[in-house]
């Protein structure tokens, strides 16, 4: 038990440090749901289930569509925004 | 500069809260009002679930509390979208649109199946791990899902604002009713049956149904605002002349 | 030895989170990432919450038909670390609706560039001298005239 706890502890701190210093936004938004993974695991060894079900269903789930939908925005806006200076500029 | 002293303050930060964190000790919990809770909650409450009972029985004006936060955080998103004037041209919308079939059916097959085990979850709050919040959340996506595949499909905004105010405004006639009858506000009524069948432990099952319809309302509504999906009266325009165009397409072919 | 190491790594693991999240929102430049290092110390504080109701060779707080007189761990963080993630939900929704609309009026998202394009708009809208401004030099600062001042209020 106490393996998987340190590689659960292990995989949450390396994600975060990940998420300060890899160079692309969907890495990072990917290692945040690692995170909220690891999390889930360590919640259920420390009988909560409860609160594992939780955070499951909101970090992987909710959370990381939530960040892939704005990052989605913000792209599509400057992808809209240079097809127009393009057509501008012709 | 910035980055030397921010990296002393973070070890000065973690090395304080280590030491004072040492001073707890973990695996014998103090647990003061917990144990009186573990005691006495299967003969008041009757519900197997005990982190129910809590959340619903000895704290729910933390989870009214919860439901105004959730309420104020998503009209508030609601707003600040909708003064982004972002519209999507009509070429983005023909580009959406083509999905694929397997991805817009197999969309239409886990619409059911999320709804059922969505229900589930919520109705069996107070026997199982889940709740209204779980529960919720699972409707929520189920609804976002088909959305995704086929975003032409829009979402019936007005229709969700009534569920979502609806159920709202049940989980607080819930609590007036038990003042009326001369208990506390949000005081779990109606005696608890049998312990560990469906229908037992009062007004609770009631409570969760309530938070869970209403949380899965409002998140489906600010997860189709965040993606810019509007009502579907104007999309479905553009939907029939994109459907016309690869129609004609299908047919030079 | 076993208790203390796990005493380590739980601790460890939570203080760290909270760290490093705190330490991403101080430091980092791009207003995305500065977002989600908010939902990192967010998790952490979540968990160490739940250590705090743990005890050892204890299960889960659910009534089963077996488990009358047997050690249950604490329920109430349990229900409090409930409310938590709910909110946490919450403040992610609204941080990233204000990124995008941030992201709609300066185009960048860099944090230095917003932080003076910011600050100036707000200086020039409510009619003050801005302090971050090139244009003015630093140190002998004119004071402005009270007559231009009542000049400028009349004619807007």
């Amino acid at each position: 038990m106490i393996w998987i706890i340190a590689i659960m502890v292990f995989i949450m701190l390396t994600s975060a440090i990940a998420v300060l210093l890899v160079d692309s936004l969907v890495s990072a938004i990917a290692a945040t749901s690692a995170i909220s993974l690891a999390l889930s695991v360590i919640f259920v060894i420390l009988k909560a289930p409860d609160v594992a079900m939780t955070e499951v269903v909101v970090g992987s789930g909710l959370s990381s569509v939530i960040l892939a939908l704005a990052l989605y925005r913000i792209s599509t806006n400057t992808s809209v925004q240079n097809k127009q200076q393009e057509q501008r500029d012709a | 500069m910035r980055n030397v002293s921010a990296l002393v303050f973070a070890s000065g930060l973690a090395f304080l809260l280590m030491v004072i964190a040492w001073q707890f000790t973990v695996g014998a919990a103090p647990m003061l009002v917990g144990e009186a809770i573990l005691q006495q909650a299967a003969s008041e409450l009757g519900s197997a679930n005990l982190v129910t009972s809590v959340v619903l029985g000895y704290r729910g004006i933390d989870t009214l509390g919860e439901i105004a936060i959730l309420f104020t955080a998503s009209t508030a998103t609601a707003l600040v979208l909708s003064s982004i004037s972002d519209k999507p041209s009509s070429k983005n919308n023909t580009e959406i649109r083509d999905k694929g079939t397997i991805l817009s059916s197999s969309a239409s097959l886990f619409f059911p199946l999320l709804i059922t085990l969505g229900l589930y979850i919520v109705m069996h709050g107070h026997l199982t791990p889940g709740g209204g919040f779980q529960g919720g959340v699972i409707l929520a996506a189920a609804f976002f899902l088909p959305l995704l595949a086929v975003p032409g499909r829009g979402v019936n905004h007005s229709g969700l604002a009534l569920v979502e105010g609806f159920s709202g405004a049940a989980f607080i006639v819930i609590g007036i009713i038990a003042l009326f009858q001369g208990n506390a506000f949000l005081q779990p009524l109606w005696g608890h049956g049998e312990m560990g069948s469906l229908l037992s432990a009062g007004s609770l099952p009631l409570l969760y149904a309530a938070v869970g319809l209403k949380v899965g309302a409002e998140l489906s509504g600010l997860l189709a605002q965040l993606g810019n999906i509007t009502e579907s009266e104007e999309d479905s325009q553009t939907e029939s002349t994109s459907t016309k165009q690869t129609t004609m397409q299908a047919e030079n072919k | 030895m076993t208790s203390d190491l796990i005493h380590w790594l739980l601790y460890g693991g939570a203080i760290g989170l909270i760290v490093i999240g705190i330490v991403g929102v101080v430091m980092l430049n791009n207003i995305f990432r500065i977002v989600l290092a908010l939902i990192i110390a967010e998790a952490g504080a979540n968990l160490l919450l739940v250590i705090a109701g743990y005890r050892f060779d204890a299960i889960a707080p659910i009534l089963t038909g077996t488990s009358t007189n047997q050690l249950m761990v604490d329920p109430v963080p349990q229900a409090m670390v409930l409310t938590s993630i709910v909110i946490g939900v919450g403040i992610q929704a609204l941080a990233l609706a204000l990124v995008l609309k941030i992201y709609q009026n300066y185009k960048t998202l860099d944090m230095r560039e917003i932080h003076q394009r910011l600050s100036t708009d707000i200086d020039n809208s409510c009619g003050v001298i801005s302090l971050l401004s090139s244009e003015q030099p630093a140190g002998e600062r004119p004071l402005p005239k009270p007559e231009a001042l009542i000049n400028k209020e009349g004619d807007e």
